[in-house]
Parts: C-alpha cells; structure tokens; sequence
C-alpha cells in the first residue's frame, strides 16, 4: 500500500507542472498550489508509513509499546501547509491587485518588466 | 546562550513596537535606527565570543541537540550578522530620505525589520527545517516590501518574483523531506553524522540536486536567474539596495553550509556541477548588464554576475578559494548595496534612473562622482579597493588549482564589470545633461554612501584584517566535525543545565 503515496505525490506533481506551465497567473497559482501539496506528500512518506497505529503512549508507560507511526512528518507537515497558505493566500490577493491594476492576468499580456519602458511611464524614484 | 536568539529577538521586537509608534517620519526612522544599531552591537559581541575559533550553540525548549531545534554560531555566521546589523542600519538610514509616507503608513520599517528577522534567523539557525522556516519569513516579508504601495510596475515585478520564489521554496521543502527520508533527522549537525552511513550515491546526488536548484533560483544562478533583473528595478531604492545586499547572499550562505557540512562525501559531482554554473552565472549576467540602459538594471544584471564568482569559489573547493569566496561576500555586499543607494540619489538629482536621459553630474557635484567611484570601480576590481582583493585572491586559487575556464570566465567578467561602470560613469557624469543640467547636490543623504564606500576604502587599504577572519571561517567551514561535535557534544546539554 506504501505505493499509493508517492504515486498520489508524482499525479500532484504532474497535474500541478502542467497548470505552471500555463501563462494565465491563476492556473499557474493553483498548479502551485497542487505542486506544494506534493511536496507534504513526500515528506509524510518520507517518514515511513504505518498502518493504524497512532503515536500514543499508554498511561504509566514511558515510550510506546508497539511501532508507532512517526509523528514527526506529520508536525513538518502541519508548518509547512499553514506557511504554504499564508504564502499563497498573499499571492492570490496579489494577482488579484494587479488584475484591478493591470486588467488582466495573462502573463503574455503583461508589458514586460524586463524592458527599459519603465521609465518612459514613470519609473517610481 | 541570550546572545545567539539576540539578533533575531531585536528586529522582531523593532519590528511590533514600530507598528505601534506613531508613522510620522522621525519616529519611525529613530525607532529602526535605534534598534538596527542594537542588532549591530549584538552581533559584535556576538561576534567577539566566537572570533577565536570556539563555535557556540544553544537549544530551546529544553530539548538536546538532535531533536530540539538549535541555534549555532560560528565565525561565517556571525560575521554574516554583523553584515546583516550594518546593512539594515545603513538602510534605516536612508529610508529617511527616500521612503515616502504612504509606505511609512503601510508599515514599512516593520516589514524591514521582520526581514531582517528571518535573514538574521536563516544565518543562525542549525536546523534544516528551521532554516526552511526563516527562509519564509524572509520571503513573505520581502513580498511585502517589493509590493508595498502597489505601483503598477511594481506588482508586475513583484508577481514574477513571487511566483519563482515559491517554486524555490516548494523544491527546498521536497528536498528537506527526502533528506529526512534518508538520514531520519533534521539537524544538520546530525544530518551531517548521518549521510556518511548512506551507501547510495545515487539517492544523494539526486537531494542536492533538489538543493542547488532551490538555493539556486533564490541565489539567482545561471539558469534561474530571471526574477532578479525583473524585479530589483521597481521597488524604492532602499528595498532594491536591502535585497541586492542581502537577499542573494542568503541563498549563497545556505549552499555553502549545506555543501561544507553534509553533502561532503560526493563533492566531485557537485563541484562539477558548480564550474559550469559559476562560468555560465558570471558570464550571462555581466552580458545581460552590457546592453541595459536602466542604471538599476544594470546593477541587478552585475548581481548575477557576482554571484557567480562566489560560486567559482565553491567549486574550487579549497581553503583559499572559500577564504576569497568570503571576502567577496563582504565586499559585494557593502560595494553592491552602495551603488543601488548612489543610483536613488542620481535619480533624485537629474529626474531618472535611465541613462540616457541623464548626464553632467560630476560638474554638478563632484564630491558625490567620487563617491560613486569608489564603490562602482572596486566591483570592476580596481587595485587597492576591495574588489580587487576579492577578484585576485578568487582567480589566485583558480590558477592554484588550475580551472583555466573558470580564471577565465572571472578575467573577462571583471573586464566587462568595468565596462558597465565605465558606461556609468561616462553617461551619468560626464556626459551633458541632455535636456537641462542638474543643480548642484547637497542633502544628507550622501550620508549612508560615504560610510559604506567609507567601509569600501578600509576593506581596500587594510585587506589582511579581513582576510584574517575569512580564513579563519574557511578553515571551520572545511573542517566540519568541529561544528558537529559543538552541536551535539555534552556541552550542549550542560548549557542546558545551566
């Protein structure tokens, strides 16, 4: 069964690299949002799997008494989602911004940074 | 162990007590003042307990070293802090005279503050995941920075920044949970223990893989380079200087420790690896500046560049070349940050930061030319300021160790280097102002330029004091069991007891 994981981990990755490779800026927000799920993905397998054993200690006993799921994933895990959403939350608010600035969210469609008009339109000093 | 958790508790304590001051300019800029200079004290003394070579480390939570999280300062460490504390005085500074009071009101010197947090955290910390933690404090904060006041130009930057920054931070954090996989712990010390006893070279090669191109896009090496020259043009002078100072040079710091402390059993491969990127880094980037006509473009192509050389330093691999590679660290620092200030100040005396419209600053003012001088010509290497120093002892190991493309790919890039200065210089000041000449300077804003180029001149006439500690770091970094055995020695445990 250990198998289902990292397939679940390279089907997020796959789904999610090919919503990043889209130029609209919301498709490519949530393929990113797929992709980082892979990521928690492989780190909960990266741990070890277990299967219903929870890591608790039985009252009066110091350490388990049987193999235990390892819990650390799963605290590793619990950071990086809650860190992923308050990263991707401000993202989505921001392409939310530049659409009220810009008009439009197609990458393709942006004047593009990397040029020298910037300043002929007011290069913020 | 107060003095290692100082300098982050300082800016974050900065940082919530300007949200409640009142945002009128004096306030604001004495309370960053006053705590950056605090941080930069600390992190003297700081630096003074480690300078003889003993690496301190402390624990929280009253866990020992392999499970709990541990701070660890060695001499690379707090020297980086110190950098930090300096950088971010120097910033507060300037913000004095070029932050307006919109983004004062937005919060501006807590989101600084809170950045320096994390940078100051990123260089302490002796936890991967906790370095993956600061990393995000570093990167929601500097969002916030590159997108507060939200000009238009400005949040296209800041999308294309945002959106390669993530795919960095979600391949570090793969890369973290393989790791885990493998050796089963998080500390670095203990990671470093660990891999020694993985018989797979394969599976090794693959996670530092996933850990060069992570540390790479927010290191901003050649090929993943293309959020930077996107991005360090828009936001105000003092964020661009701030990040072109600091941000990088994180990511550089993070490849350094990783590759000096765990993945030492296959440095063939990833110093192979590391030629072509410092080549490829160097040479791109000094080329991408040759054709741009936006002063602040030109020096965030040279960032590239620059981090180049420091990578040339990692793939030589030797005492001497991590020594330049450290100097160079320092030098780009100050000199880089110096030349992003100078250009808000150009642009505040002739109206743009585009070259092409500007010109006939040095009859204007000629105590400011020299002071562009200084920092511009010691990033091309001129002889006795530090650049030169940085370049020479770098292609000095080189030609030790004889990588001949690599002596050669640095030679052509300091070339170039000093071509875009020379384009500078010649169409910022020597050139007529095209349409009308600009009126003499005369602000204080010079202030924070003349320290750093100040700190430049030093750095250029007295190198072998400078030297004296990076070698000293050098040698730390390549002898590895010394930062395992402060971590996960008995006098970790004892300190606890304490």
């Amino acid at each position: 069964m250990e198998i289902v994981i990292p397939l679940l981990a390279a089907v997020l990755t796959t789904f999610g690299v090919y919503l990043m490779m889209n130029t609209n800026m919301v498709k490519f927000l949530f393929g990113l949002i797929l992709f980082s799920n892979a990521a928690n993905v492989i780190i909960f397998s990266a741990g070890r799997l277990t299967v219903g054993h929870p890591p608790f200690i039985p009252k009066g006993h110091e350490v388990p008494l049987t193999d235990v799921a390892n819990a650390l994933p799963q605290a590793l895990i619990l950071t990086a989602l809650v860190i992923g959403f308050g990263l991707l939350s401000f993202a989505l608010v921001l392409a939310y911004r530049a659409y009220q600035e810009i008009g439009t969210l197609d990458i393709d469609d942006f004047e593009c940074t990397d040029l020298d008009k910037t300043d002929e339109t007011g290069d913020p000093l | 162990m107060i003095s290692l958790t100082l300098p982050v508790l300082i800016p974050l304590t900065t940082g919530l007590l300007s949200y409640v001051t009142p945002k009128t300019r004096p306030w604001q800029i004495c309370l960053s003042l006053a705590g950056s200079l605090g941080l930069l004290l600390q992190s003297l003394y700081l630096f003074s307990q480690v300078a003889d070579g003993t690496i301190l480390s402390t624990t929280f939570g009253g866990w020992t070293a392999p499970f709990g999280i541990v701070f660890v300062a060695d001499i690379l460490s707090a020297t980086l802090v110190v950098v930090t504390g300096l950088m971010v005085f120097v910033a507060s500074l300037y913000a004095y005279f070029d932050i307006d009071q919109k983004r004062l009101d937005y919060g501006f010197i807590s989101f600084l503050h809170f950045m320096t947090c994390g940078i100051c955290g990123a260089f302490l910390t002796g936890d991967l995941f906790n370095l993956y933690v600061w990393f995000e404090v570093m990167l929601i904060t500097s969002f916030a920075l590159l997108s507060l006041g939200s000009d238009k130009y400005q949040l296209y930057g800041c999308l294309k920044y945002i959106s390669l920054n993530l795919i960095a931070t979600v391949l570090f954090l793969s890369a973290i949970g393989m790791l885990y996989g493998v050796t089963g712990t998080l500390n670095m010390a203990h990671t470093a223990r660990r891999i020694q006893a993985v018989n797979d070279p394969f599976i090794i090669d693959m996670i530092s893989i996933f850990f060069i191109v992570a540390f790479g896009i927010k290191s901003a090496i050649f090929p993943l380079f293309f959020w930077l020259p996107a991005s360090y043009h828009l936001p105000p002078v003092t964020v661009s200087a701030f990040f072109a100072g600091m941000m990088t040079k994180v990511g550089v710091y993070a490849l350094l420790r990783i590759f000096t402390l765990i993945f030492t059993t296959h440095l063939d491969f990833s110093n192979s690896l590391f030629v072509g990127i410092a080549g490829f880094t160097m040479v791109s980037g000094v080329l991408g500046a040759s054709v741009q006509f936006n002063i602040r473009r030109i020096l965030s192509f040279h960032i590239i560049s620059q981090i180049g050389y420091m990578i040339m330093g990692m793939a030589i691999f030797t005492v001497n070349s991590l020594s330049a590679l450290l100097f160079f660290l320092f030098h780009n620092i100050i000199a880089k940050s110096n030349l992003f200030f100078i250009s808000g100040i150009i642009a505040r005396a002739t109206g743009s930061f585009s070259l092409k419209k500007i010109g006939g600053l040095y009859r204007a003012s000629p105590g400011m030319s020299i002071l562009f001088f200084i920092p511009a010509f010691s990033l091309a290497g001129f002889p006795f300021l530090s650049g030169f120093w940085a370049k020479f002892s770098l292609i000095k190991s080189g030609i030790d160790t004889q990588h001949w493309w690599l002596v050669g790919a640095a030679l052509f890039t300091g070339l170039f280097t000093l071509f875009s200065m020379t384009k500078i210089w010649s169409q910022a000041f020597w050139k007529p102002h095209p349409v009308s000449p600009p009126q003499p300077h005369v602000g204080w804003d010079v202030l924070p330029c003349t320290l750093l180029a100040v700190i430049t001149l030093i750095m250029g006439l007295f190198p072998q004091y400078l030297f004296r500690i990076t070698d000293q770091a050098a040698l730390q970094l390549l002898q590895p069991q010394r930062y395992i055995k402060a971590v996960l020695s008995e006098g970790t445990y004892q300190d606890l007891q304490r």
